[in-house]
């Protein structure tokens, strides 16, 4: 049976994009690039409008450091990709499509590229493709419009949304590249549910792993080889996710709905294990270092406070706080949701409240200028974490 | 029709004159943003926050239509 990275599929066959939405929300598939919206719903959002000629971006950034499920899927399954974008395509009525490719991701975009020009000279003449900036928000839906727009992938205010609004001010469908290959998948009656992960840390086998739904997080470190090291707290989600507690989550299924009952993320499917004896205040120092850097510098509370958020995280993990750090830190992680054009400051405050729930010990430790005994001698700590491939 | 507060957060600038006309509604974070409750306003207030609204120096501050 094929999925996402395997297996032989056949010729796609002809549905009107009326049946494929009923199918798409009949498998509830949610979107795989971070956010894990409806997709059947935001297609009926675009196919629904009043008025203009849509466009499909396919949104293949992938700018989070510790993932790399997107541009594996496009190097090993482009004309599936493809498929979906077309598919996507014809069911909202658009007849322009945009491969918007990570430029980092070179092998990705050439794979893309070469298998588009397997297609036919009709679909060539309406498909091309755009290299993604470098940046954390470049893949943002609206900040990925207005890049195509304007040449500055930086978020918009919105409303308007993409799906209102988007390239060449046309209704733009912006759907993640997983997404669109799940959609290829759903619309050939393939029922086994599957999602890409992309596993690291303390791992013996990092890389990217095709799931099933409903296998657990224990499940996800037996295909990846088993913990290397004892880990103390795994990241899911990416850095605009979450810690969890490795004890209480191993046995819960990956199913973004039952991760987010929990108040965990499934984001686009990065499970990262802290080891044991690594420091949580210094790899959230990191991680906070990293998206104040991403920041895109439009929003007060995003410049301001992420920066500051850092740079007390920073004395924190160097046992050289000042006297209140960690209250701050603890008021500030709740302050920032909902007041930034996208969605980055309320991720890193999110990331930043499941550190202090999480790895308490470490933070209060910290904050009396001692370590767990874990902290390693010179924390590098304006590097993210190692990113995967 | 029930209001709400809705700031534009890309051309804000931390003015703060907001949280000075309707502190009910608005307070301001450590660098002097505005961090306005959810929720429609309250009638009492209306012509506070549409003093609020006026106020703004770079019109990042509106009045919308509350939800529900």
């Amino acid at each position: 049976m094929a999925s996402l990275l395997g297996g032989a599929v056949g010729p796609v066959p002809t549905l009107t994009g009326g049946q494929l939405i009923g199918r798409l929300e009949a498998a509830n598939l949610l979107g795989r690039g971070g956010a894990g919206f409806p997709v059947g719903r935001k297609w009926c959002a675009v196919a629904d409008r009043a008025q203009g000629r849509a466009v499909v971006l396919a949104n293949g950034a992938e700018g989070e450091p510790l993932s790399a499920k997107d541009r594996t899927l496009m190097v090993a399954r482009p004309h599936l990709v493809i498929d979906g974008a077309v598919l996507a395509a014809e069911a909202v009525g658009a007849p322009d499509i945009i491969f918007y490719v990570g430029a980092a991701h070179r092998a990705a975009e050439a794979a893309i590229r070469q298998a588009l020009g397997e297609r036919s000279n009709q679909l060539k003449q309406h498909v091309r493709v755009v290299p993604a900036p470098a940046g954390y928000v470049a893949g943002e839906e609206s900040a990925a419009v207005h890049f195509i727009n304007a040449g500055a992938a930086r978020p918009t205010t919105t409303p308007p949304r993409p799906f209102e609004r988007g390239v060449d001010r046309r209704p733009t469908l912006v759907q993640n590249v997983e997404s669109l290959a799940m959609a290829a998948l759903i619309a050939r009656g393939v029922e086994r549910k599957t999602c890409l992960v992309t596993v690291s840390g303390s791992i013996r086998n990092p890389g990217v792993r095709e799931i099933d739904l409903e296998n657990t997080l224990g499940d996800v470190v037996t295909a990846a080889g088993g913990l290397a090291r004892e880990p103390q707290a795994v990241l899911l989600g990416g850095y605009l996710g979450g810690w969890a507690p490795i004890d209480e989550v191993w046995a819960l299924p990956m199913e973004p709905q039952s991760l987010r009952a929990r108040g965990l993320t499934f984001g686009c499917g990065v499970v990262h294990f802290l080891a044991e004896d690594a420091c949580g205040v210094e790899a959230t120092a990191r991680i906070a270092t990293y998206l104040a850097s991403q920041s895109a510098r439009q929003c007060g509370p995003c410049v301001f406070g992420l920066s500051a958020i850092g740079e007390c995280l920073r004395r924190l993990a160097a046992r050289s706080p000042q006297a209140s750090d960690l209250d701050r830190l603890t008021r500030w992680s709740g302050q920032l949701e909902g007041r930034g054009a996208c969605k980055h400051p309320d991720g890193a405050a999110g990331l930043l409240r499941s550190a202090l729930g999480v790895v308490a010990d470490d933070f209060k430790a910290h904050q009396e200028r001692r370590c767990l005994g874990r902290q390693p001698a010179q924390p590098a700590m304006v590097q993210p974490l190692a990113a995967v491939a | 029709m029930a209001e709400q507060l809705q700031v534009d957060r890309i051309r804000c600038d931390g003015h703060g004159l907001c949280a000075e006309l309707l502190p009910e509604m608005i307070t301001l974070d450590d660098w002097g943003f505005p961090i306005a409750k959810s929720g429609a306003i309250p009638a009492r207030l209306s012509e506070h926050a549409q003093q609020a609204v006026n106020a703004c120096p770079v019109l990042a501050l509106r009045l919308a239509k509350a939800r529900n």
